[in-house]
């Protein structure tokens, strides 16, 4: 935690009692209380909870706790033990991308992307294949899109050498952007294809690192809203119905996604359509996507003739078969 | 849990691979067995539209398998709830429906049998993120989501039942949050639902049951 954020949070009085409400319905309060009480959204976010279920900090932390410990061994078990999915359609993937280009030494992973952004990639794959292989993950915000919030977190704290404590600011401050197009908008591919999934998780993930980085709330919402913006009217193709193929690649472009969409917030770049209107222009799109694209395996890659002939029982809708 | 919680975007923790068709169906699946509150001897499924269709690639039945064992959504069991059901002496039965329209999608009929030849059947939605909700009981449309403290009984269709129920709650203090009634035909067998933000101690059950209109009383604790 930076020295700036723990000055903040003395000068707030955020420890002592408060008798105003730490509820928030939008981007915009959210926000607000921010500003208020001096405090990162995190923070924010686990007064909220503590609030609204009655509950202690610490019974939210051991939460938190579990949630990261089944995010640790479902990024790093498919890296030591490759499993195929249930389908057979994918496996093994997290595992060619964490060693492809690892040097004789063993030392970091030499590759186009560098290491950080390499390993978040093998990371959120790793996670969509313990999903296939019905094992067990955190949905976050879905199980479609689970890879990318622990894929980032998790690499950048090996890298950064963060402790449990400051992932657990990453997972709630995550947790407020999620909320919050769960709230006003969907996080649900059935209703608004997978920018609604991929798309809200990589929104949640690149204000979580912002956050981590030592960035202001406001640049969070800056790289939420740039991260909605690149993956706006993405659809959600499941090729079989399976949550598979596009899936497990879609998680690594969410994580790229967020990795970028945070350094461009953290140097100062801003998007000028507020987060409350990005959230609200992805829900608009979602409802203008045809049925096809809303994940009811019939179009896009579960649409083509090779998306019809993996499907085991052929493609009703197309009339291929 | 009126509220979205941080821990229902960073969550639930869950076997994969799909949050409607695995989580869910191991979430209908365990009210099931809450509900029926008694050894399980037998048990048959019938899986309707997306959840016949794609149920197999998402471990539907596993998961609904393991639900009615009383695994929750992050039970590793799941994964072997058929060679566990064998072990339990648990004989089950799937019906994969793709031709039947039900109102949701991912709709499951269950009918658990116990050993001494008591029947259950209920009908259960799995409505997205893992979350569900019951739609009929033994064949009478009700409800609820188990996502409250919910106390059900079923009872002869007659005056004073709704009356004796909420007595007996408001001297124990109990707040009810939302009370439902739901019948198949006037004078035939009711349900009343009762759900409640606090956990409603099992201990004034036996003051609810002697009422002679009361015919079974299940409750699912949060």
């Amino acid at each position: 935690m930076s020295g700036v954020r723990a000055e903040a949070r003395k000068d707030s009085g955020m420890t002592g009692e408060n008798d105003m409400s730490m509820d928030f319905t939008s981007g915009s309060e959210l926000y607000q209380l921010c500003r208020e009480h001096g405090a990162a959204i995190s923070e924010v976010m686990l007064k909220r909870e503590m609030e609204l279920g009655s509950v202690s900090e610490q019974s939210v932390r051991e939460r938190l706790a579990r949630s990261l410990q089944i995010m640790e061994a479902a990024v790093h078990e498919p890296l030591g033990q490759p499993r195929r999915s249930l389908s057979g359609l994918i496996g093994g993937e997290a595992w060619k991308v964490y060693n492809a280009g690892k040097t004789a030494e063993g030392r970091g992973i030499a590759s186009l992307c560098g290491e950080a952004l390499t390993r978040a990639i093998a990371y959120s794959m790793a996670v969509l294949e313990v999903n296939a292989a019905m094992g067990l993950i955190v949905a976050a915000p879905t199980a479609g899109s689970s890879g990318v919030l622990p894929g980032a977190v998790l690499s950048l704290s090996e890298i950064c050498g963060w402790s449990e404590t400051k992932q657990m600011d990453g997972l709630l401050n995550a947790g407020a952007i999620g909320y919050l197009l769960m709230r006003n908008a969907t996080v649900a591919g059935a209703e608004a294809g997978c920018q609604a999934e991929v798309g809200a998780a990589s929104a949640m993930t690149a204000s979580a690192i912002v956050e981590l980085m030592g960035g202001t709330p406001e640049m969070c919402f800056q790289a939420a809203s740039l991260a909605i913006s690149n993956l706006l009217g993405l659809v959600c193709d499941p090729i079989a119905g399976l949550v598979e193929v596009p899936c497990q690649s879609r998680n690594a472009i969410g994580v790229a996604n967020a990795f970028t969409c945070a350094q461009l917030a953290l140097s100062g770049i801003t998007h000028p359509v507020p987060f409350d209107e990005m959230v609200d222009a992805m829900q608009r799109v979602g409802r203008s996507l045809p049925w096809e694209l809303r994940e009811s395996a019939k179009g896009g890659n579960a649409g083509t003739p090779t998306g019809c002939r993996l499907s085991a029982g052929g493609c009703a809708g197309c009339g291929r078969s | 849990m009126n509220y979205i919680s941080v821990f229902d975007v960073i969550g639930p923790n869950m076997i994969g691979p799909s949050s409607s068709h695995t989580a869910g169906a191991v979430n209908i699946a365990l009210l099931a067995h809450q509900l029926f509150a008694r050894p399980i001897a037998k048990v048959d499924f019938t899986l309707y539209e997306s959840f016949a269709q794609t149920g197999r690639g998402h471990g539907t039945d596993k998961a609904l398998l393991g639900g009615i064992q009383g695994f929750g959504t992050d039970d590793v069991r799941i994964r072997d709830s058929y060679a566990l059901a064998d072990a339990a002496g648990i004989e089950y039965h799937f019906t994969w429906d793709d031709k039947t329209r039900t109102a949701h999608p991912n709709t499951v009929d269950i009918r658990l049998e116990s050993p001494d030849g008591k029947v259950q059947t209920i009908r259960g939605e799995s409505v997205g993120g893992g979350k569900i909700r019951i739609v009929q009981i033994n064949d009478i449309d009700v409800v609820f989501t188990g996502v409250y403290s919910t106390l059900i009984i079923k009872h002869a269709d007659r005056p004073g039942v709704v009356a004796h129920v909420t007595n007996v709650l408001s001297r124990h203090g109990v707040n009810i949050a939302f009370m439902r009634l739901y019948r198949d035909y006037k004078g035939g067998t009711g349900y009343l639902i009762v759900e409640s933000d606090e956990n409603i101690p099992d201990y004034f059950l036996e003051e609810i049951r002697e009422n002679e209109l009361v015919h079974e009383i299940m409750l699912i604790q949060i």
